[in-house]
């Protein structure tokens, strides 16, 4: 693997990090599989994309994607409690309307960002390169990202979506309405994905409507390879693994296209069966490893 | 600790070395049979030129974050001319590279893809070759075929920003012939029959444009031909054999060598900048008379005579 690939696993892996922040609260935490993911990430692109076209700051137009993923997972945690569809077709639906909603708001489906002002620019404008520009920030950001959710996590409302999840009886008798709670977390957790889906159309120079194709597969992906390999009891430390799970992941894909065995290449047509089967690797190596030794 | 010595372990096993006298890496979206003929066309130009290359191949498998990924890849391989097949695979590859030429090659509409500011003049370090369908001719081809048609299907993914480029112009070609399209869209190939069935009764011929999504479940559209007598035409001359009726189109192979040609020029010395973007000099006539009567039409004889390639 090349300094530069590593460095664009890197990008993505802290650019997707805060989706997999997000799945990690409804999958994890909340208990509540969405997979509106798929529909809110290229959500927040395509708003932050027409945002900058329409001349509005970079940073601006992350915050009204995060705006919109709120809404769009509201609208699966609505379906859900107050028209009590099942959490899981909840999400589908949302997820399913996004596609057309993504094209309405785009009005087309690729828009292209080359050429204009992104959050990228102040460090590119300082002399940093676009490959070193974009890991540096994105992962400053998933940081913060990670912190303010920790804090919430640890404040009352949070203590109750972590509870509303492992003991839903055990709240209502404590007089929470649980709806709302869960409403308001799969809006959070989407306008985390939102941001990923704007902060990636800013570093890959374009919005497109099917880049949101297989992100619930990545960001469950990334959690369960972070809990596995870096886990730990504390809210803290887990949530910091999801985060490197989401790296791990990407390295593995970067890892897999640059795969060469002496003069035995892998054709390109592999590239998803090797990722997999890096992540197998991955996950049961430490075990192994702890089996031998054992021995 | 243990798990990150592994982990750097498992980084570790890459690296190539290579003797020939260029580079060029390949960023394709998707395996598909036209768009790996376009890459095949390219190597086949370079070598018919005598140049020594060694290739890098990388398919995203229609993810775009793979696309990306595959070009920060690139960046580190560091090829003489890096060729990004497709719209997005392209837009990644001049997001991710700066330094390096690139020749985008299938892009539909590479000015509304940010790629180049202007056919004439690309600027930066950019060129290609782009596959914009000779619509207003095919749909001469479909009249040869039902001189009195009056409304024409056509079945595309709004999802793919070359589609929704092809049925614009469409409409408007249409429109000047007095033909009303009626459309029917698809967000993914298992949508493919319904969109075709949905068509029936609606239209009295079908065309496919250049769409990825669509023309990978061409079979299915076939067999609803087939079944309602619904004549099917296509945009690309490898779905002919898979059951259309007949098309007038790119030929990728061809496309491969053309975009080959400009891969040549420009390890030469040439300034991709400075190089216009090429559209297809030459276009192909396929037909497939056995689909025809199928659907229930008959060849026009003076089309038999015309063709470049007839499907037994």
């Amino acid at each position: 693997m090349t300094y530069y690939a590593f460095m664009g696993a890197l990008e993505q892996g802290f650019a997707y990090g805060f989706l997999v922040l997000g799945v990690y609260l409804t999958f994890r935490v909340l208990d509540f599989p969405d997979l509106t993911v798929d529909g809110s990430l290229p959500l927040g692109a395509a708003i932050s994309a027409v945002a900058i076209t329409a001349g509005i700051d970079p940073y601006v137009s992350l915050l009204l994607a995060m705006l919109a993923g709120f809404a769009a997972g509201a609208v699966t945690g609505i379906l859900n409690t107050r028209f009590g569809i099942l959490h899981l077709l909840a999400s589908i639906l949302t997820m399913i309307a996004l596609y057309s909603i993504n094209l309405r708001v785009m009005g087309r489906p690729n828009m292209t960002l080359l050429g204009k002002a992104t959050i990228l620019d102040p460090l590119t404008n300082a002399g940093i390169g676009m490959f070193n520009a974009a890991p540096l920030l994105f992962g400053l950001l998933s940081f913060v990202g990670l912190l303010a959710l920790l804090w919430l996590l640890r404040t009352a409302f949070g203590l109750t979506m972590q509870a509303t999840g492992a003991n839903p009886q055990m709240i209502t008798s404590q007089g929470v309405a649980t709806s709302r709670v869960i409403i308001l977390t799969v809006g959070l957790s989407n306008s985390f994905a939102a941001l990923s889906g704007a902060l990636l159309c800013q570093s890959q120079g374009a919005a497109d409507v099917n880049m949101g194709v297989g992100t619930i597969v990545a960001g469950l992906a990334s959690v369960i390879v972070g809990e596995t390999l870096f886990g730990g009891r504390s809210i803290a430390r887990s949530l910091f693994a999801a985060l490197l799970g989401s790296i791990v992941y990407r390295l593995a894909i970067a890892l897999a296209l640059s795969f060469k065995l002496g003069q035995f290449s892998i054709t390109p047509s592999d590239l998803n069966l090797l990722t997999a089967l890096l992540v197998v690797a991955a996950l049961t190596l430490p075990g192994l490893r702890r089996k031998v030794l054992r021995r | 600790m243990r798990r990150l010595i592994l982990l750097c372990g498992l980084l570790l096993c890459a690296m190539s070395v290579s003797a020939a006298d260029y580079r060029v890496s390949f960023n394709q979206i998707v395996e598909h049979p036209a768009l790996d003929a376009l890459r095949q066309g390219v190597k086949d130009e370079l070598q018919a030129q005598q140049l020594k290359v060694s290739y890098q191949d990388h398919i995203a498998q229609g993810n775009i974050a793979t696309a990306n990924l595959i070009a920060k890849q690139i960046l580190g391989e560091n090829p003489d001319v890096v060729v990004g097949i497709a719209t997005p695979t392209a837009q990644a590859c001049a997001q991710a590279i700066r330094t390096i030429p690139i020749v985008f090659a299938a892009v539909t509409d590479p000015v509304g893809a940010g790629l180049v500011t202007s056919f004439e003049k690309p600027g930066g370090l950019i060129t290609g070759t782009s596959d914009m369908s000779p619509i207003g001719r095919q749909l001469e081809l479909i009249l040869q075929f039902i001189p009195k048609l009056k409304t024409l299907g056509v079945i595309y993914n709004s999802g793919e920003a070359n589609s929704v480029t092809l049925v614009k112009i469409l409409k408007e070609e249409a429109q000047k012939r007095g033909i009303a399209v009626e459309e029917a869209t698809v967000s993914n190939s298992a949508g493919v029959t319904q969109a075709a069935k949905s068509l029936v009764g609606r239209s009295e011929a079908v065309y496919i444009p250049t769409d990825n999504t669509v023309v990978s479940a061409f079979e299915a559209i076939a067999q609803v031909g087939y079944q309602t007598k619904l004549p099917i035409f296509a945009a690309d001359t490898d779905s002919v054999k898979r059951g259309a009726v007949a098309a007038l189109a790119v030929d990728y192979y061809k496309m491969g060598r053309q975009t080959g040609e400009m891969v040549a020029r420009i390890l030469a010395g040439a300034n991709p900048g400075d190089m216009p973007v090429e559209t297809l000099r030459e276009f192909q006539i396929h037909l497939n008379p056995g689909s025809a009567a199928k659907m229930g039409l008959h060849v026009p004889e003076a089309l038999l005579q015309k063709a470049d390639k007839i499907i037994e």
